[in-house]
């Protein structure tokens, strides 16, 4: 079995292993986890012509630098705008690089965006929990929290000289207004705070974690029903708590709880909204359930073509220089 | 019971047989999630029981929130109310110091000796009423009237693993290190996380709980044997 072993120079706060998490436990009290923006966790593996949902490593704007200490491997990072550095070469993320013995890596927060992804071309080792390796950031179950001074070891560790170079991004992501269908909950807030959620613009906060994004805004007025039985939560329940501040749920969220929600954000917005920053403002308009699905609908598929696209190797730099030549006739125009 | 259906996002759907907390209520959540389960259609992909309501979670690219609503009314239709099919869970509590710092508070605030606030503990039956707040936090309700104390004003940080507290008629088992505004009276060697990956978690909503006293040398010999987490 081939090896690639890593040190970590540095992890930040918050970064952690993740795949593509452990859905069905609700009812234990266990959210699924997994990533916090789904497609780039997705995209970093089929890039790299990985199989779907595999561990990767999430890294928060805290940054994470690694020092290979034995073997190579092919690796991808996607995310967020990030800045790579590559044995002191600047890129930056949605590359895809080989890392050799001695070599040194560090991704850190660029100008944009709140996670990136470190995907390996092999399999990350770390522990499991109920069969997942995703990392429940509170309790620290799963892969776990990466932290500094640790080594990481991916085995099967593989070269794959011909998928090096850029990722392509995504080019279908919505990016207006956070799409929400409102309630359930919405019977118990005041006339006019569905009016204001919907028409005023929230700010993103610093109270943000793996578990939700506090933001600052208008405060939101509930009718007198302080206490409502505790009630399941979703990724996505945009909860209020009594003080009128609206909170929303993401990745490691509790399973239930007695806060009122004014309105759910549809799946593929919550991962877009995820990766703003603190200080970034956000709007939400108001879609049916019957819109939501349709608008969730469109993006799988386009998602799933993307991700097939992006999962063809593309040859190595002679190949390409050799396939490029051929249609433009010309290599260095 | 006629629920009241409500859309969440593109994902879910709720079912709401109450306003209140109200027994009849989470008879027919725990009916109706075993019946989702008996035969789970396409689509689906989890249920979640909750005090009053279960929520419905499905795969929007499968199914949407119109098939699985008529699917819940199909089941509902055949719905049979059993109010008691859980199974019955021992779990074992020490409550001697240094495990059970509230003992004495709880003993005061209910005029009770400790003995007398233990064995109440011990003559209760409580329900699994749902998990929340963390993994493995299930809550149990059926504390009996004479030992019941409100949360504290100020939640105490650290408490324990395996820390068994008690809030109104609520009750619950800790499973990770986590502050608590609620009374501490015990420590419980019998993890909630079983290990076994086929039952990982002790309960299911619908069991019946209930403890039974161990002494101190007890709970360091059955701590020993059984691992956390």
């Amino acid at each position: 079995m081939v090896e690639a072993l890593f040190s970590v120079s540095f992890a930040g706060p918050l970064v952690t292993v993740q795949d593509a998490g452990r859905p069905g436990n609700m009812r234990y009290g266990v959210p699924a986890s997994g990533p916090m923006d789904r497609l780039a966790f997705d995209a970093a593996h089929a890039a790299l012509g990985n199989a779907q949902g595999l561990p990767a490593i999430e890294i928060s704007l805290g940054g994470l630098m690694l020092h290979c200490k034995e073997g190579s491997v092919t690796l991808a990072i996607t995310g967020g705008n990030f800045v790579v550095e590559h044995n002191g070469q600047k890129t930056s993320s949605w590359i895809i690089l080989t890392i050799n013995k001695g070599e040194r890596l560090a991704i850190r927060a660029g100008t944009e965006g709140s996670w990136a992804y470190l995907a390996f071309a092999g399999r990350l080792l770390s522990e499991d929990w109920l069969g997942s390796q995703a990392t429940h950031a509170t309790s620290g179950f799963g892969g776990g929290a990466v932290q500094t001074g640790q080594n990481l070891v991916v085995a099967d560790a593989a070269i794959r000289n011909d998928r090096l170079g850029q990722i392509p991004e995504a080019g279908f992501v919505a990016s207006d207004a956070i799409r929400a269908v409102i309630g359930p909950q919405d019977q118990h807030f005041d006339e006019n705070a569905v009016a204001c959620f919907l028409s005023e613009t929230f700010t993103v906060t610093d109270a943000y974690d793996r578990m939700g994004m506090r933001l600052k805004g208008p405060l939101l007025g509930l009718d007198g029903a302080l206490s409502i039985p505790s009630e399941p939560i979703v990724r996505g329940s945009v909860q209020v708590s009594g003080d009128g501040v609206a909170t929303v749920l993401l990745a490691d969220h509790q399973t239930t709880g007695g806060y009122p929600k004014i309105a759910t954000v549809i799946s593929c917005d919550t991962d877009r909204l995820a990766q703003w920053r603190a200080g970034q403002p956000v709007r939400f308009t108001s879609v049916s359930s019957q819109q939501a699905i349709n608008d969730v609908r469109r993006f799988m598929a386009q998602k799933t073509q993307y991700l097939a696209q992006i999962s063809v190797a593309r040859g190595s730099l002679e190949q390409r220089l050799a396939s490029e030549n051929l249609i433009h006739g010309c290599v260095f125009d | 019971m006629e629920p009241r259906f409500k859309n969440i996002a593109d994902h879910a759907l709720l079912v709401t047989f109450a306003d209140d907390i109200d027994s009849g209520a989470h008879d027919h959540v725990i009916a109706l999630d075993k019946a989702i389960a008996a035969k789970m259609p396409v689509g689906i992909t989890e249920t979640v029981p909750a005090l009053v309501n279960l929520l419905v979670s499905f795969d929007p690219v499968l199914t949407d929130h119109s098939a699985v609503e008529a699917h819940v009314r199909r089941c509902l239709d055949v719905l049979e109310i059993r109010t008691i099919e859980g199974n019955l869970r021992k779990v074992q509590v020490c409550y001697e110091p240094p495990f059970a710092p509230d003992l004495e508070a709880v003993a005061v605030a209910t005029g009770l000796s400790t003995d007398a606030v233990i064995n109440a503990h011990l003559a209760a039956t409580f329900d699994v009423l749902m998990y929340g707040f963390a993994p493995g936090y299930a809550y149990l309700s059926g504390v009996p009237d004479q030992i019941r104390v409100p949360r504290k004003q100020t939640p105490v940080r650290d408490v324990p693993a395996g820390s068994v507290i008690i809030a109104g008629a609520q009750c619950l088992i800790t499973t990770l290190t986590m502050p608590t505004g609620w009374s501490i009276f015990g420590r419980s060697p019998t993890s909630i996380f079983t290990g076994d990956p086929n039952h990982p978690f002790l309960f299911d909503v619908g069991d019946r709980v209930t403890f039974e006293r161990i002494d101190q040398n007890t709970y360091a010999r059955l701590s020993g044997e059984t691992s956390h987490g």
